[in-house]
């Protein structure tokens, strides 16, 4: 207890920058729930492919010990963007092969989540055993430093090595963190503008309140779905490129545990609903931090799972409610 | 489906207001069960004896393509009737209930760990009295967990579940007194009642090319469970499976069964006509649990050492799999999907790195084709029936509602 008095800062600060992550993965598990009512199990797999494209990136611009910051800073520029593509082009994979032929047959919610569960499956293999695929091709040595060690974790070649700015309390709050925090903020602004203000996002809202009235209206149903998958794909890319710089490390099946969390932010903050998932991420990674300050690291999912149970019990529809569809604004 | 009652009417399709078009309301029989029903009763009785006998002395026959070539058959059985064993409990839940719980793997663990904990880490009360034990801790964690998240709704149900899964898992690796990452090893076999010999012995076959040859070398003692040997195991658990499916058949044919179809077609409607909807749903969440548990329980047995690694999120992805693919609400349906989620990757171990991505890809192909599961159930191809009416009906193509 004294140590949760003694770091308040520091927990909450790093807790905020955890839960930003949170959210930006959150997002597309609430933008695809809040259109199609599916949850979207494979998301956490688009996030594994983000991490990836950044170390890939570091990798391929040879990158190490010696790289200057301004190098640094560039690479990170790069790698958001490959991450985003990667990550965008990943989740539309899933749309297309994973839910379009379901959703064509009217299947069941339930065989769209064992479709989405096979994909995740299938696409966190592909990168554990990405050696061995590209072996088949002749292609393994040639690709040796992005190949090898497929089934341990990866690091970034570089140590990105926070400065602090300014001080909260008694903490020094760094330009990771900063970094990590704004990064985040903006682009849920930038995705909450989007998804009121342009003419795609409101098709997108159209289709989450009536999908029938929406394509009577002359709204495309596949299109509203690509953008809602690439849309999400994107966020996780960024928070991919986010989650390297304060973490470094990653493996195949990294994306399943964040996902697990991420999705429970969003269900937190009430699913279907953009501000519901931020306000669910920061919740989330705040409340980790102090729950395990206060009773010990190692309980620091379970609090996690017991504080959504909570706020279910009083709140069924999550913090702020399900509203992507509901006009407000 | 074996299920002899007189047709009755359908609850969840007649008490919603739909349009009586020409449906029989009557389960739509397919070709095998119409065969088997014209069999007089003797025939169908000693029909299901043959088959019943022939699946206990599957492990004996080490039938030559069957047979998983690189692991110990028997265990592989064993493993398969814990699978079925999860897969009817969770049926109960997921597909007659309607509720989607991912977090099944934590009542398996329960079972587990109370076999765990009574047996060798805090106690050593006898298998028969600890069996019943873990199933009734399972269920009454089951009503603890259900109480308070069965009023959600929906998928918000299935993260909570998730999360139970979790936590338990997490608990036992961070509770010393539940044995920690370790876990807990030295759980007894069941007793040996029949001293070290067993009851009596039986020889294994062996196949030279397409000629079976008695192998009097290789013998199973009947009810004697040693490390080397897991038939004996698998004989208790395929009994234990028999018993469930029993109950299973019992149960779905009753007021509840019947109370837990309309509760899953429309709960407000179910709750309108005066079924208890929630005490209902939380009726199947413990029974599911009880089953869940005692398998956990059987499996603790044969393992002799559980610890959290055991208990996996991805266990409870793995047998919701084995419920859809197998076909949700279809008891037979469920059996076969779970048989076919262990068999096939101990099949092909030669793909061995290669198998969760061929698994994945499986539940991908099986969801896009076979969308209702394996063998759909009944009310499936009902419904389906039904709603092709109804939408002819709407699209005003005499037709379908030409014999309305």
């Amino acid at each position: 207890m004294q140590f949760f008095f003694d770091h308040f800062f520091e927990l909450t600060i790093t807790g905020l920058a955890l839960g930003s992550i949170y959210a930006l993965v959150a997002l597309g598990y609430t933008m695809v729930y809040g259109v199609l009512q599916l949850i979207n199990f494979a998301h956490s797999e688009v996030f594994m492919y983000g991490t990836f494209a950044v170390i890939w990136v570091f990798t391929a611009f040879g990158a190490g010990g010696h790289t200057s910051t301004g190098g640094i800073i560039g690479l990170l520029i790069v790698s958001v963007f490959a991450a985003m593509l990667v990550s965008g082009g990943i989740a539309l994979l899933i749309e297309r092969v994973a839910y379009r032929p379901l959703l064509k047959r009217n299947s069941p919610k339930l065989v769209a989540l064992i479709s989405a569960i096979g994909a995740s499956f299938a696409l966190s293999e592909t990168m554990g055993l990405r050696d061995r695929i590209t072996g088949f091709v002749g292609l393994d040595k040639p690709l040796a430093d992005y190949v090898n060690g497929a089934r341990d974790n990866s690091s970034l070649p570089v140590e990105i090595t926070p400065k602090a700015v300014f001080k909260i309390g008694d903490y020094s709050v760094t330009t990771i963190d900063l970094l990590v925090i704004i990064t985040a903020l903006v682009m849920m602004v930038f995705l909450d503008r989007f998804v009121r203000r342009s003419r795609a996002g409101r098709g997108m809202r159209a289709v989450a309140q009536n999908p029938e009235a929406a394509a009577l209206m002359g709204v495309n149903a596949v299109r509203v779905r690509q953008i809602t998958f690439l849309l999400g794909g994107m966020m996780a890319g960024v928070a991919a490129t986010l989650y390297m710089i304060r973490i470094g490390t990653t493996r195949f099946d990294a994306g399943f545990i964040l996902g697990v969390k991420a999705f429970t932010a969003a269900v937190m903050g009430g699913i279907g609903n953009l501000r519901g998932a931020l306000l669910g991420g920061l919740v989330l990674g705040v409340a980790e931090n102090w729950g395990s300050a206060i009773i010990g690291t190692q309980w620091k999912d379970v609090v996690a799972f017991i504080l959504l149970v909570v706020i279910l019990l009083f709140r069924p529809t999550g913090l702020l409610g399900e509203s992507l569809g509901r006009a407000r604004a | 489906m074996s299920d002899p009652s007189v047709p009755k009417p359908d609850q969840g399709m007649s008490q919603t207001k739909l349009p009586r078009i020409g449906i029989a309301y009557k389960r739509p029989k397919t070709g095998l069960g119409k065969k088997l029903r014209a069999l007089p009763k003797p025939a169908r009785v000693a029909l299901v004896i043959v088959a019943i006998l022939l699946v206990y002395a599957l492990p004996l026959l080490e039938l030559p393509i069957i047979t998983t070539p690189d692991s110990d058959f028997a265990g592989v059985l064993f493993t398969m009737s814990i699978y079925v064993l999860v897969a009817l409990g969770l049926n109960v839940v997921v597909g007659y209930a309607g509720l989607l719980d991912l977090g099944y793997v934590g009542f398996y663990a329960i079972g587990a760990y109370t076999v765990g904990m009574l047996t060798s880490a805090h106690g050593s009360l006898p298998f028969l009295v600890v069996l019943p034990i873990a199933a009734v801790v399972a269920m009454i964690s089951g009503v603890l967990l259900g109480a308070p998240t069965l009023r959600v709704r929906g998928d918000y149900l299935a993260i909570v579940t998730l999360g139970f899964g979790e936590i338990i898992r997490l608990a036992a690796t961070n509770s010393d007194w539940l044995g920690g990452a370790a876990g807990v090893s030295n759980i007894p076999s069941p007793p040996n009642i029949f001293g070290d010999d067993g009851l009596f012995q039986i020889p294994h076959l062996v196949w030279h090319g397409a000629e079976p040859l008695i192998d009097l070398s290789h013998k199973t003692k009947v009810g004697y469970f040693g490390v080397l040997d897991a038939v004996p195991y698998y004989w208790l658990a395929l009994t234990v499976v028999l018993i469930i499916i029993g109950a299973d058949i019992l149960i779905k044919n009753s007021r509840v069964g019947r109370a837990w179809e309309a509760t899953r077609e429309d709960e407000d409607a179910a709750e309108l006509m005066g079924v208890p909807t929630f005490r209902y749903k939380l009726l199947a969440f413990a029974m599911g649990a009880f089953v869940g548990g005692l398998a956990g329980a059987l499996f603790a047995t044969r393992q002799s050492f559980i610890n959290p690694q055991s208990f996996q999120l991805l266990l409870s992805m793995l047998f919701v799999a084995a419920v859809v693919i197998g076909g949700q609400g279809n008891r037979w349906g469920v059996i076969i999907g779970a048989c076919l989620v262990v068999y096939l990757p101990e099949r092909f171990r030669d793909l061995a790195d290669f198998r969760v991505l061929f698994f994945g890809a499986a539940l991908m192909i099986l969801a896009t084709f076979r969308p209702a599961g394996i063998l759909p159930a009944g009310r499936t191809k009902r419904a389906q029936k039904l709603r092709a009416e109804l939408t002819s009906l709407e699209e005003g193509t005499s037709e379908g509602g030409a014999n309305a």
